[in-house]
């Protein structure tokens, strides 16, 4: 028998060490796993690298825990968005790194990572400061720009609907990062509204087959960082 | 007599035709989706992964986990469908995207766009999904007044700021003009109403043909 449910948030990152690089999925804050993010600030793995589009917004979830000084370096395309004000006072202090990735190229960098392909060459950037100091390489008659993959240690992922196999369906733009942050972590941690037994997902329907997922947990009343972000809630 | 935004917009619209995958950038840009010539169908991409993105609903129809890459709420027109990120970008990057509207910094006679960041020392740099769009959009448009607020012109010879794309732009609609970006630059396609050549010549840094 296969089940990858864990009983809490708390025990699915219980092993996160010191220095991880950790994918957190989510668009703004759709997808935010915020009861994972909460856990592992609780946690306290400290110098972390996290990859996000966004670098947090208010002071839940991912920017709580870039203020709780556990992040070390953030990997995204843009940190400076509409109610992130934790991630720009720490960077202009000199507090954290920051590595900008044109969101379609942190996008292929997971995918490439879950696919096995350690770099690939790209359209974007080139001839723009994104790209200084990059190889590049001509493929019928047009310059392409050499990109690394991007492997994580974890994943953080909400799903809306995960079985016990860890195959998974999320909720509309709730998506976006999540499959392929899946596929690029050596260990992909899953909070999910519901949880089924294997088999009640249509296999055609399944968006996130689970190979991908190694870790499973029912969250059945997901706080919404759209919410907490209204209500002006902060974590701690 | 000066285009309005909205003015400028709708002339963006004509020039797209039925049954195009657009991706319309944040701002101004999202204005074309209100001016769609009578008769014509747009599919809208956004970059999270929504294609058949239809208008901001109504209060009460909100879904926080349906947003558009402004992170703003959206809707769904029938035949609309989700996607992961990478699927997303392979439609931008991959050339699957018909039109993309932007705004700009500065546009240079060769194409040249800046529109990601003014290179100043203090500033986050933050570049989101402009430099896929220019990268793989078949065809790039412009929408933005023709100067800054201080009146610099925003349409010259070459850009100052850091860019976001080589030679990727086709059109630039203005409060004053719609200009086209040949290969041997700068060509004045129309004037607003009682707008004349001349002005939109003395406000545009480089040759306007």
């Amino acid at each position: 028998m296969i089940d990858k449910t864990l009983a809490s948030v708390a025990d699915a990152v219980a092993d996160t060490e010191d220095g991880a690089t950790v994918a957190v999925a989510g668009f703004g804050a759709a997808g935010s796993p915020v009861e994972l993010l909460h856990a592992l600030i609780e946690q306290g793995a400290k110098k972390l690298t996290v990859i996000n589009n966004n670098a947090g917004n208010g002071k839940v979830g991912l920017a709580s825990l870039i203020a709780s000084g556990r992040v070390a370096k953030m990997i995204c395309s843009f940190p400076r968005s509409a109610g992130s004000v934790v991630f720009p006072d720490l960077y202009r202090a000199g507090k954290i790194d920051l590595e900008v990735v044109p969101q379609g190229t942190l996008a292929e960098r997971l995918r490439a990572a879950g696919a096995g392909i350690p770099a690939f060459y790209t359209p974007t950037s080139v001839g723009t400061p994104l790209a200084d100091g990059k190889e590049t390489r001509d493929f019928d008659g047009k310059t392409y720009v050499m990109e690394p993959w991007l492997r994580a240690d974890i994943a953080l992922i909400k799903a809306d609907v995960a079985d016990t196999h860890g195959n998974l369906i999320y909720n509309m733009t709730a998506r976006n990062f999540a499959p392929i942050m899946c596929m690029a972590a050596t260990t992909t941690i899953v909070q999910a509204r519901e949880i089924v037994d294997p088999g009640s997902i249509n296999p055609e329907t399944v968006v996130t087959p689970g190979i991908f997922v190694d870790r499973v947990i029912h969250v059945p009343n997901p706080e919404h960082e759209d919410d907490l972000l209204r209500a002006a809630r902060s974590y701690p | 007599m000066s285009w309005t935004p909205d003015e400028m917009a709708a002339r963006a619209a004509l020039d797209i035709p039925n049954g195009a995958y657009v991706n319309l950038g944040i701002g101004m840009p999202e204005r074309v989706a209100d001016f769609v010539p009578e008769g014509r169908t747009f599919v809208y991409h956004s970059e999270n992964g929504l294609l058949g993105m239809g208008p901001e609903p109504a209060e009460t129809e909100r879904d926080p986990d349906l947003i558009n890459a402004g992170k703003k709420p959206v809707s769904l027109n029938p035949g609309a469908s989700f996607f992961h990120h990478a699927d997303s970008f392979a439609m931008i990057r991959g050339g699957h995207i018909d039109y993309c509207v932007l705004g700009a910094m500065q546009v240079a006679q060769n194409g040249d766009l800046a529109n990601w960041s003014t290179g100043a020392e203090d500033a986050i740099p933050a570049v989101g999904g402009a430099m896929d769009l220019v990268a793989g959009v078949k065809t790039i448009y412009i929408v933005t007044r023709h100067t800054t607020k201080d009146g610099e012109p925003k349409l010259v010879e070459t850009c100052t700021y850091p860019l976001t794309g080589l030679g990727v732009v086709k059109r630039i609609y203005t409060d004053l003009a719609v200009v086209a970006v040949l290969e041997n630059g700068f060509k004045l396609v129309e004037t607003a109403p009682g707008v004349a050549a001349d002005e939109v010549r003395k406000k545009t840094a480089a040759p306007l043909a």
